[in-house]
């Protein structure tokens, strides 16, 4: 507990809350969804060849959204064949300039239809309309615009290097950002001169499926881009298929790891993106109002379900007991609830399982000895939910801070010294991002210098622009995307 | 007593408050949660006049505007206060008689400031003698911009001072303080002075009243509560037409300061032609349809 008897502190409460907002959902109306969805393998939509499907569910409602093709080995091995024969004869010839206008012809196609997108990607995902509206889809759309600039642009890029195109990319993406991760790998691939394998998450397959059809509607040519869906299995075909030149993955540590055994002495081209535990550094000299909305943001976007969340907050001692109840009552305001309604703050859990997770990581601090906070917000009876959850007098040791929970929940610890900080902050096996909240200019520069960490954030958090690169230290992954490090990830030079 | 040092307020990161305020701007109000709001921000409203052409008459009839502000429609509050010179407080007293609005004088040699204490100390004794419920009064910005923070201060005092059993707005001019940093110094100053409520701005610079500056006013105004217990109001004036934008001031009241704040007590809009459109949108809701403006009285 903070110390509350310093000073002459009065015993003062903040209320919210009684001007209720009333619901304001976003209309579902117009969203087309089919009963059933195969892959998309050489321009069009194919049935499994096991037959088999599964499942997709809402995680707010649990209601089922529609039945998804399960791919198997032998469907991975004709979406690669696909892929490798669009290579061959069509996209590896093509005039740079006119591969970039396919691009440019996507990313104007999924501004049209951003409406239909976000809300199909917050009945899947579960995250809330403000962001799948705000963030994902406009991102989405962005990083296509980006790199369909690059795209006949490439010798400008990397001067006097001649860089070629690898060949086929298979590409495995993750369930937090579905139709932003996919842009994140399709967009540079296709400007370096790739086609594409890509295998989205099992549990939200809906916004790759669309931008499937998206593409067809494009009239990319069949088989530049090529989408199979399923679970880890179809995933570990496509690692494994031994006429895929690439590989590129975000998800789990632990898969990473498998990623890599098993592509060594293939020659396939890797990148990882996985997991993290960022620090989010909070100095004396802060602003503290707006860096109280940079941790909201930090470890809250996205359910916590980022993989550069601001998981584990540092606040010099000095100010914490005052930054902490203003954490506390900012948390009061946060709405939430039905992903679906304009004013939700914060969705739902992605899935069952990631829940039971979390709730497993809650007990774990308590165990530990952390204290736990939450949020007094009602939160819905049907589907999955979690309070935003605070967890105060933390140690380094306590696993809580030192692995994943994915969720929204913050572990702080106190520092006194910069360099006990930067050692703490270091002190992890991941090294995907950090945020430093300080009015001191040469504080901050010395901090990214010392800080073990692929993205740095100075007074904001969880900014996001396809002309940044973006990747890990340590065992966070290695190779960059976004901005011109992210092409290289697809050339020969 | 040795004088309080106002060279080290609390930073502030003008991006930052920028994108709150964006945030805050995307919270969707409707149906009753609309009415409710448009109600309480109408309830809200320091009706005002200041202009060097008022004349008694121009008083007189926005006195009873401010008691009927509709009267079309049932169940309208009337608005806070209004708003006027200190010639034109007597008048006002008279006809507002019990109804329960509040008469707010503006003093201290507004709009500039730019007089001697005693003047300004003259100024506000007048108007509260002549009845005046609240003051508002200006601080001196060029003694504020030259860093003579204690002038300030001292300024404030004695006028609150002055006031009495008044309640004294104190009005910073945000648009002529340049930087947030400066904003939030400035409400240091005014509330540890004795302000009862902290205003934006005149209405006379450009820019008056915006969201950033308020939302930076208001988080000024919650850390001195912690710091005290002491509620101090808020006050943005000038530049705020419409019902629209006054909803966005109302969220960010209710998610900075919460429910205690959300009363003409601690919050007011000083605005002119605020009204009409709250009264527009209240007879949309009831009705299902929109009205002329002409449908609506201009006082």
């Amino acid at each position: 507990m903070m110390s509350t008897k310093t000073k002459k502190s009065v015993e003062v409460k903040l209320d919210f809350n009684k001007w209720g907002y009333v619901a304001a959902p976003e209309s579902t109306d117009h969203i087309r969804l089919e009963k059933k969805y195969g892959h998309f393998i050489n321009g069009e939509f194919v049935a499994p060849s096991s037959g088999k499907y599964y499942t997709t569910y809402s995680p707010s409602t649990e209601k089922a959204l529609a039945e998804v093709a399960k791919g198997d080995a032998k469907d991975i091995d004709k979406a690669v064949k696909a892929a490798r024969g669009a290579y061959n004869k069509v996209w590896k010839k093509m005039p740079a300039s006119e591969r970039g206008k396919y691009l440019f012809r996507i990313a104007r196609m999924i501004q049209e239809r951003a409406r239909e997108l976000a809300v199909i990607e917050t009945m899947d995902g579960g995250k809330s309309i403000r962001e799948s509206r705000d963030i994902d889809v406009p991102l989405a759309a962005a990083h296509f615009f980006y790199y369909a600039g690059w795209a006949d642009k490439l010798d400008y890029a990397f001067p006097n290097r001649k860089p070629e195109s690898l060949g086929v990319a298979g590409q495995i993406i993750p369930w937090n950002f579905p139709l932003l991760m996919a842009a994140w790998k399709i967009a540079p691939a296709l400007a370096c001169g790739n086609t594409v394998v890509l295998k989205p998450a099992e549990s939200t397959p809906l916004t790759a499926l669309k931008l499937a059809e998206i593409i067809r509607d494009s009239g990319l040519p069949p088989g530049v881009v090529n989408i199979v869906n399923g679970f880890g299995d179809a995933g570990a075909a496509l690692v494994n298929h031994p006429d895929v030149n690439k590989i590129a993955f975000t998800g789990s540590t632990d898969v990473g790891k498998l990623i890599q055994k098993a592509t060594a002495g293939t020659g396939k081209k890797l990148t990882l993106e996985l997991g993290g535990k960022a620090a989010n550094i909070v100095f004396d000299d802060a602003p503290l109002d707006q860096a109280v909305e940079g941790i909201i943001n930090g470890i809250f976007f996205n359910q916590g379900h980022v993989c550069c969340a601001g998981s584990r907050l540092f606040v010099q001692e000095g100010i914490a007991e005052k930054l902490i109840r203003k954490l506390k009552d900012r948390m009061e305001t946060l709405i939430v609830g039905d992903p679906l309604d304009k004013n939700t703050d914060i969705g739902a859990i992605n899935s069952r399982e990631q829940l039971d997770k979390i709730n497993h990581y809650l007990k774990v601090g308590k165990e530990d000895g952390a204290e736990m906070w939450q949020s007094s917000c009602a939160i819905p009876s049907k589907g999955y939910f979690c309070r935003p959850t605070l967890f105060l007098n933390a140690s380094q040791s306590h696993r809580i801070v030192q692995e994943e929970i994915f969720g929204p929940v913050l572990a702080i610890q106190t520092f006194r010294t910069i360099e006990e900080v930067i050692e703490k902050a270091n002190n992890t096996p991941y090294g995907l991002s950090a945020g430093v909240w300080t009015d001191k200019g040469s504080r901050i520069f010395n901090m990214t210098n010392k800080l073990r960490a692929g993205v740095v954030w100075a007074n904001t958090y969880n900014k996001f622009d396809p002309t940044s690169p973006f990747g890990g230290y340590k065992e966070s992954g290695f190779g960059r995307e976004g901005g011109l490090h992210g092409l290289s990830a697809y050339l020969k030079m | 007593m040795s004088k309080l040092d106002f060279s080290n307020t609390p930073n502030i990161d003008q991006v930052s408050v920028e994108e709150r305020v964006a945030r805050l701007n995307t919270r969707s109000i409707k149906k009753a949660a609309k009415v409710q709001g448009l109600k309480l921000a109408l309830n809200m409203i320091d009706l005002t006049t200041l202009e060097g052409k008022d004349t008694a008459g121009k008083v007189r009839q926005m006195c009873y505007k401010a008691m009927h502000p509709h009267d079309e429609l049932e169940g309208l509050p009337t608005v806070a206060a209004v708003c006027v010179y200190p010639t034109f407080v007597g008048l006002a007293k008279k006809e507002l008689g019990n109804s329960g609005v509040k008469v707010a004088s503006v003093a201290t040699a507004f709009p500039s400031g730019q007089s001697t204490r005693d003047i300004k100390i003259k100024d506000t004794k007048f108007a509260v003698d002549n009845g005046a419920d609240e003051v508002d009064m200006v601080i001196s910005r060029g003694e504020f911009l030259a860093g003579n923070y204690n002038y300030v201060f001292d300024e404030i005092a004695e006028v609150k001072a002055a006031c009495g059993a008044a309640r004294l707005k104190v009005i910073l001019e945000t648009g002529e303080l340049s930087t947030l940093d400066n904003v939030r110094r400035a409400s240091e100053i005014a509330m540890r002075a004795g302000a009862d409520f902290i205003k934006t701005s005149t209405g006379k610079i450009q820019p008056a009243a915006t969201q950033p500056v308020t939302l930076v006013m208001l988080e000024a105004i919650r850390d001195y509560y912690y710091e005290t217990g002491i509620m101090i109001g808020m006050k943005p004036a000038g530049g705020i037409s419409t019902a629209k934008s006054a909803l966005n001031y109302l969220v960010m009241v209710n998610e900075t300061l919460g429910n205690a704040w959300m009363s003409n007590q601690w919050f007011r809009f000083g605005a002119s032609s605020l009204a009409n459109d709250i009264l527009m949108q209240l007879a949309k809701e009831a009705s299902g349809i929109y009205q002329g403006p002409e449908y609506f009285s201009k006082d």
